[in-house]
C-alpha cells in the first residue's frame, strides 16, 4: 500500500485526488461553459450586422462576449480560490462597495438606458451595472446574518430579530435600484430575499409577510402612478398582445414570430430572416433567447432551458449537501436568482411574462451580468468544494 | 438540538429546499411547454407571419399591347409622356391635406387648384366625375401633358412639392391613323377598382394596383392579353425597410399585340362617309314631317362575308378615345356621357337597335318558301290592303300587279309580304291562335339569328327582338297597368292605341303579323345582325360569329394565336331559294330600288347585291337602312332619322365600295387604286425586337363630285 505523500508540484496538487479541481462539480461548470459559448454564436449572430451598433466590427460584440467570460472564469476561480468561508469576513465591505456602486448610478455618473438609470458609466468607454453586484452581495450579507447563530449552534432557526436584521440589509439596495428605476432588478431581488429566507428555515410567517408585502407593494406602485408610462404600456402589451403592434406590443411581437418562425430545427445559425432583417430590438441582450428559437429551433431552445435545468439541478444538489445553513443558504440565493431570472427573461420573449430588462444569465451579452453570473458559479463551487477559512485571513 | 441532524440542517429546511426544487422546475417545464406550442404546435403560423414581414413588392407595370389592324398599322399604342402624379397618402399625411402644396402645383401647372382637387378626390355614388377611381394607395396622374420645364420645375423644388412626382411615363395613345377614329371598337382605359382587384384575386391574371384596365371595346375583350404581367420585384427587407436580399421575383412581360381584321384605310373611308351621309341627310327635307331630317346617329359595318371579320366598323357620333388617357377631365366626361351628349360612347353598330324596315323581307321570302309558297309563284302586288278594317299601303302606293318573290324583293312590295303574312296568320287561327302555331315568319327570323347576339368578340352587344307570340304576352303582362290607365282617357291617337293594348295586347293581331313581315313594328336589329345574314347570304348559307380580333401575337412576333372564324347557324333556306334570292339581290342593285344608287357599277365583274329598308319609327323620321353585299364583303349602313334606304345611306355605301375595289363613278376599275380588293389573309410581321412592319397610311379624301356637264342626265 503506498504511503500518502502530500503532492508538491502545482499539477500534482491540481490533480490529486482530494484536489479542489478534482472535488469541482465539473457537470454545472461544463453546462454553464456550453451556455455561456453558446450565447457568443447567438451575440454573434444577432450584432454581425448591426453595423450602428458594433462600429463596423461584426466580430465586437462576438468578443467582447468571450472577453467577459474569460474574465467571469477568473472571477470564478478566484472565488473558489478565496471559498465562500474566506468571503464571509469581507462580507461588509462588498456589501458596502455595491451599495456605494448603486448610489453612484443615481449620481451624474449614471447613465440612462431604455429609461432606466441603472448603468454606471466607466472611464474608457465600459458601463457598469451595480444591481448585478447586489444580488451576489443580498445573498452573501443576508446568508451571513441569518446562519450566524445557526451555523453556531445556538438555535435550529433563525429569529425573529436575525429576520429583521437580514432584512434591513436587503432593503437599503432595494430602496436605491427601486429609484432608479430598474424594476427587473427589485423583482430578481425580491426572489432572492424569498429564497434565502426559505431556505433559512425562518418561520413561515416571514414567507407570508414577504410575499403579502410583494403584493401590497405592487398595487401600492400601480397605484400611485410610480410607474413610467412605458411600463404601464408594456404590461397593456402583455396583457393584450395584439394591442398596438407596431408600438409597444412590437417587441413581443416579433420576438414571437421569430420564435414560433424556428419551428423544430431553426433556419440554422445566421440564417434566421427576423434576426437578420433586425426586427428584434435588443436581441443580443435581453431578446437573445429569440436569436436561438428562430435559427435553432426548438432543439437549440430547449437545449438552454436544458442546460439551465442541468445548472439548476446541480446548485439544488450542492444547497442539500452542505453541512452549513450558511452555504445551503446562498445556495438557495442563487437558484432563486437564477431561476426566477431565467423565468422571467424566456417568459418574456415567450409571450408569458411582461417585458422588462432582463438579460439571460450567461446567454445575454453584458460584463456586468457575465460577471456576477460567474461569481455565482464560484460560490456554488466553493460550497461544494468546502474549502477551509484560508489560514491566510 | 436533537433535531438538528449531523449535516446542520433543520427538517423544515430540507423540505423547504425540495419545495425550492420543484418550484424551480415547473417553472423550466412551463419554459419548455410553451416553447413547444410556439415552434412546434403553431410553428407554421409564425413561420408564415415572418415571411411576410420582410418582403417588400416593387411593381413594375407591364407595356401594355398595341393594337394594330389588318396590315400593321397601330390603331392603339404607347407613347412616353411626362405624368405628374400625387400620391393621395401623402398628401393626407399633412396637416392641410396637401392643400399649400396642390395650390403650389397648380400654379407650376397652369390649372387651377379647384381642378387639381377634383381630380385627387375619391369617386363615390355623389362624387360626379372628374374624380379618381382607381386604388386610393396609386400615385394619381393629374396631368400627362405637363412640358419638361413644368417636370424639371417640380423635381427640383422637390421639397416644396412633397408627394407629387413628374415621371415620364408610357401612356396610351389611340393615333387615329389615316383618320380612321375607331373609337368604340377600340374602347378605352381606366384605372381598376379595389373590388375589381380583389375579384381578379385567384383569377389567372390577378390585377395590381396600378393596372389600368379596358372598359370597353377591344381594350376590354382582349385585356388579359393586352394587359401582360407586371415585373414584381420582391425586396427582403429588414425592420428599416433597408434591402437585405432578394426574394423571388416575376419579370415584366409585356402585353401582346392585338392584329385586328380592321382596315385603317377602310375605317376611315366608312367613317367619313357615314359622317357625310348624315350631313346630306340633314340637308335634306322630310316630306312627312317637313322638316329636315335629324340623322341624329348613325352605323355601318363592313364585314368579309367568307370569314366574317369585320373589316371597319363606324359608329356616329363618334369621340376622341384620347380623352380618357390619364384620366378623363369633367368637361369631357359630360360631353360623353350627359344627357345632351346623344351617348357617342355608344357602338351603334352593335348596341344600336331599330326597326329593319325592308331589309327583312330577305326573311320573310324564306319564310314564305318554308311555310310552302312557291318563290317563282306569282303574289299580287297591289298598291294597297285592307286587313281587319284597316288598310295597309304599299310603299308610296305602287301596283306591279302579279309578281314573284324576287320581283317583290326588287321593287320591294310591302303588299306581297301583307297578304303572305295574313293567310299564315290566318292559318295560325287568327285571332284565336291554335295550339301549335306554326309561326312561320317569326320562327324564320329566329332561324336567322334575330333576337339573339351574334358572338362578335366586342363587349355589351345587344340582342334586338323579334315580338313574337311570347314577346307579346311579357311585354304587355309588364305594360298592361300603365297602357290601362292611360287608356282611359281615349281621346289622342296615343291614348287610343294604349287603351287597345290594354285590352289586347297580349294578342298577336293581325296588324302585327303584317306589319312584321316588311320589318316594320316592334322588330328591333342590329346593324351587326344584318352584316351577319346578309354575309351569310353572300357565302352560301354560313353565318359567322363576327369577330375584329384575327390574331393575338406575342410582343417578339414568334407566338402567335390565330383568331380562326366560327360560325353560329345556317340559314334555313336550300340552296335554290339562296341562289334565287341571291339573284334577286342582285337585281336590286341592277333594276330595283338601289339601282340608282349602283349606276355603271362594273356587276360584270365585281356583282353587287343590295337590299334597302326605310323603317318607320312612331313619332320620329324614318330610320335608313342599307344592306348590300359582294362575294368577298358585305356592307351595312343606317341612319337614324336618315330618310329612305336608298336616299341617305346609298351614295355612302357606293363610295365605300368604290374605294375597297377602286372603282370610280363610271365603272372604270383601277387596281391600283382599290384599297383592299380581297381581304386581307397574312398577318403583319412583327419582328423580334417588337417593330412592326406596317403598311403605308394616307389619310382619305372623298373623290370630289365631277361636274354636272359630264354626267348624264
Amino acid at each position: 500500500m503506498p504511503r500518502y505523500t502530500p503532492e508538491t508540484g502545482l499539477w500534482g496538487k491540481l490533480t490529486a485526488r482530494d484536489s479542489v479541481v478534482r472535488r469541482l462539480d465539473w457537470i454545472l461548470l461544463l453546462a454553464a461553459l456550453v451556455m455561456s459559448l453558446m450565447g457568443a454564436m447567438l451575440v454573434f449572430s444577432a450584432t454581425r450586422n448591426r453595423t450602428e451598433l458594433n462600429h463596423g466590427d461584426e466580430y465586437y460584440f462576438f468578443l467582447h462576449h468571450l472577453l467577459n467570460l474569460g474574465i467571469g472564469l477568473g472571477l470564478a476561480t478566484a472565488t473558489i480560490w478565496l471559498g465562500h468561508r474566506t468571503l464571509r469576513g469581507a462580507i461588509p465591505v462588498l456589501y458596502g462597495l455595491s451599495v456605494i456602486l448603486a448610489l453612484l448610478v443615481l449620481t451624474p455618473l449614471g447613465a440612462t438606458i431604455n429609461g432606466s438609470r441603472s448603468w454606471l458609466a466607466i472611464p474608457g468607454g465600459f458601463s457598469l451595472q451595480p444591481a448585478e453586484f447586489a444580488k451576489i452581495t443580498i445573498t452573501l450579507g443576508m446568508a451571513m446574518i441569518l446562519a450566524a447563530r445557526v451555523d453556531a449552534g445556538d438555535r435550529p432557526h433563525p429569529d425573529h430579530r436575525t429576520v429583521v436584521q437580514g432584512l434591513g440589509l436587503a432593503a437599503i439596495p432595494v430602496a436605491i435600484i427601486l429609484l432608479m428605476p430598474d424594476l427587473g432588478s427589485v423583482m430578481v431581488l425580491g426572489a432572492i430575499i424569498l429564497g434565502v429566507l426559505l431556505s433559512s428555515g425562518a418561520s413561515n410567517r416571514w414567507i407570508l409577510g414577504l410575499l403579502g408585502t410583494g403584493v401590497v407593494g405592487c398595487l401600492a406602485i400601480w397605484q400611485l402612478g410610480l410607474l413610467d408610462d412605458y411600463q404601464i404600456a408594456r404590461f397593456a402589451a402583455f396583457a393584450n398582445p395584439s394591442l398596438d403592434p407596431a408600438g409597444v406590443g412590437y417587441n413581443t411581437n416579433q420576438a414571437r414570430i421569430a420564435i414560433g418562425g424556428g419551428g423544430l430545427t431553426g433556419s440554422g445559425l445566421f440564417h434566421g430572416s427576423q434576426t437578420t432583417g433586425q426586427f428584434v430590438p435588443e436581441q443580443q441582450t435581453d431578446f437573445i433567447f429569440t436569436v436561438a428559437g428562430e435559427e435553432l429551433g426548438f432543439l437549440g431552445a430547449g437545449m438552454i432551458i436544458f442546460l439551465l435545468g442541468v445548472v439548476l439541478w446541480r446548485a439544488c444538489r450542492i444547497a442539500r449537501e452542505t453541512s452549513e445553513l450558511y452555504g445551503t443558504i446562498v445556495a438557495a440565493g442563487i437558484i432563486a436568482w437564477f431561476s426566477f431570472q431565467a423565468f422571467e427573461n424566456i417568459g418574456m420573449t415567450l409571450g408569458i411574462m411582461p417585458v422588462t430588462g432582463l438579460p439571460l444569465p450567461f446567454v445575454s451579452y453584458g460584463g456586468t451580468s457575465m460577471f456576477a453570473v460567474w461569481i455565482a458559479i464560484g460560490l456554488l463551487q466553493s460550497i461544494r468544494v468546502q474549502r477551509p477559512v484560508s489560514a491566510s485571513r | 438540538m436533537s433535531n438538528i441532524p449531523e449535516t446542520g440542517r433543520t427538517n423544515r429546511v430540507t423540505v423547504r429546499l425540495i419545495a425550492i426544487q420543484i418550484l424551480v422546475f415547473s417553472l423550466l417545464l412551463t419554459l419548455g411547454g410553451r416553447l413547444w406550442y410556439l415552434q412546434i404546435r403553431n410553428g407554421q403560423e409564425y413561420a408564415n407571419e415572418a415571411k411576410s414581414n420582410h418582403v417588400q413588392q416593387v411593381v413594375e407595370p407591364a407595356t401594355r399591347g398595341s393594337i394594330l389592324d389588318a396590315r400593321g398599322v397601330p390603331l392603339a399604342d404607347n407613347q412616353t409622356r411626362l405624368v405628374v402624379s400625387a400620391s393621395r397618402t401623402e398628401l393626407l399625411k399633412m396637416k392641410d391635406d396637401g392643400k399649400a402644396v396642390l395650390g403650389r402645383l397648380a400654379e407650376v401647372l397652369g390649372m387651377s387648384e379647384q381642378e387639381i382637387r377634383k381630380k385627387v378626390r375619391l369617386c363615390d355614388a355623389k362624387t360626379p366625375q372628374p374624380c379618381w377611381n382607381g386604388s386610393p394607395y396609386q400615385p394619381i396622374p393629374i396631368t400627362d401633358e405637363a412640358t419638361t420645364q413644368q417636370a424639371l420645375q417640380i423635381r427640383e423644388r422637390s421639397e416644396d412639392f412633397p408627394g407629387i412626382s413628374a415621371e415620364p411615363t408610357a401612356v396610351r395613345r389611340y393615333a387615329a391613323p389615316g383618320n380612321a377614329n375607331t373609337a368604340q371598337v377600340l374602347g378605352y382605359l381606366s384605372p381598376v377598382t379595389d373590388e375589381e382587384i380583389q375579384k381578379a384575386k385567384d383569377s389567372r391574371s390577378p390585377l395590381l394596383r396600378s393596372d389600368q384596365i379596358g372598359r370597353s371595346g377591344l381594350e376590354r375583350t382582349y385585356d388579359s392579353d393586352l394587359r401582360g404581367k407586371a415585373g414584381v420585384t420582391r425586396y427582403e427587407v429588414d425592420n428599416l425597410g433597408r434591402v437585405i436580399g432578394k426574394a423571388k421575383s416575376d419579370p415584366q412581360v409585356p402585353g401582346a399585340n392585338v392584329v385586328t381584321s380592321i382596315d385603317a384605310r377602310v375605317q376611315a373611308v366608312t367613317e367619313k362617309e357615314l359622317d357625310q351621309a348624315m350631313k346630306d341627310a340633314r340637308n335634306e327635307v322630310d316630306k312627312n314631317t317637313g322638316t329636315h331630317y335629324k340623322a341624329d346617329s348613325g352605323a355601318a359595318v363592313v364585314m368579309e362575308a367568307k370569314t366574317g371579320r369585320v373589316v371597319a366598323m363606324a359608329s356616329s357620333p363618334a369621340y376622341d378615345p384620347n380623352a380618357w388617357v390619364g384620366g378623363i377631365s369633367g368637361k369631357d366626361y359630360a360631353h360623353l356621357t350627359g344627357k345632351k351628349s346623344n351617348y357617342p360612347l355608344l357602338n351603334r353598330a352593335i348596341q344600336g337597335q331599330a326597326a329593319p324596315g325592308s331589309i327583312f323581307k330577305v326573311i320573310s321570302t324564306t319564310a314564305a318558301v318554308n311555310a310552302g309558297y312557291p318563290f317563282d309563284g306569282h303574289y299580287p302586288c297591289t298598291s294597297s290592303m285592307n286587313i281587319g278594317g284597316q288598310t295597309f299601303k304599299n310603299f308610296e302606293s305602287e301596283n306591279f300587279g302579279p309578281i314573284s318573290l324576287g320581283r317583290a324583293l326588287e321593287v320591294s312590295c310591302d303588299t306581297v309580304f301583307y297578304g303572305l303574312a295574313y293567310q299564315q296568320w290566318q292559318k295560325d287561327g287568327g285571332n284565336k291562335p291554335k295550339a301549335d302555331t306554326a309561326d312561320w315568319f317569326y320562327k324564320t327570323a329566329h332561324q336567322f339569328g334575330l333576337g339573339k347576339e351574334t358572338g362578335i368578340d366586342l363587349p355589351n352587344e345587344v340582342r334586338g327582338r323579334i315580338p313574337d307570340r311570347q314577346w307579346k304576352k311579357d311585354y304587355w303582362k309588364a305594360n298592361k297597368d300603365a297602357w290601362c290607365a292611360q287608356g282611359k282617357h281615349a281621346d289622342d291617337y296615343v291614348s287610343k292605341i294604349a287603351k287597345e293594348n290594354c285590352e289586347s295586347g297580349m294578342k298577336m293581331r293581325a296588324g302585327d303579323s303584317v306589319n312584321y313581315s316588311i320589318g316594320q313594328g316592334d322588330t328591333l336589329v342590329t346593324p351587326i345582325q344584318m352584316a351577319v345574314i346578309y354575309g351569310a347570304l353572300s357565302n352560301g348559307g354560313t353565318m359567322y360569329n363576327p369577330t375584329v380580333g384575327k390574331a393575338v401575337v406575342s410582343p417578339d412576333g414568334k407566338h402567335i394565336r390565330r383568331i380562326a372564324p366560327a360560325a353560329h347557324g345556317k340559314l334555313p333556306d336550300s340552296p335554290r331559294t339562296l341562289q334565287q334570292i341571291d339573284k334577286a339581290l342582285a337585281g336590286v342593285a341592277t333594276r330595283g330600288t338601289a339601282a340608282w344608287r349602283f349606276g355603271g357599277w362594273p356587276q360584270d365583274k365585281i356583282p353587287m347585291h343590295a337590299k334597302t329598308g326605310t323603317a318607320e319609327v312612331y313619332g320620329k323620321q324614318t330610320t335608313s337602312w342599307f344592306a348590300t353585299y359582294t362575294k368577298d364583303y358585305t356592307i351595312v349602313m343606317t341612319i337614324s332619322q336618315g330618310g329612305t334606304g336608298s336616299g341617305a345611306s346609298g351614295p355612302a355605301v357606293r363610295k365605300i365600295y368604290n374605294a375597297i375595289y377602286g372603282v370610280n363613278e363610271k365603272g372604270d376599275i383601277d387596281n391600283k387604286a382599290a384599297l383592299l380588293p380581297k381581304p386581307e389573309s397574312k398577318l403583319p410581321k412583327i419582328e423580334d425586337d417588337g417593330t412592326i412592319q406596317a403598311g403605308v397610311i394616307k389619310p382619305y379624301v372623298p373623290p370630289k363630285p365631277k361636274p354636272s356637264a359630264s354626267e348624264s342626265p
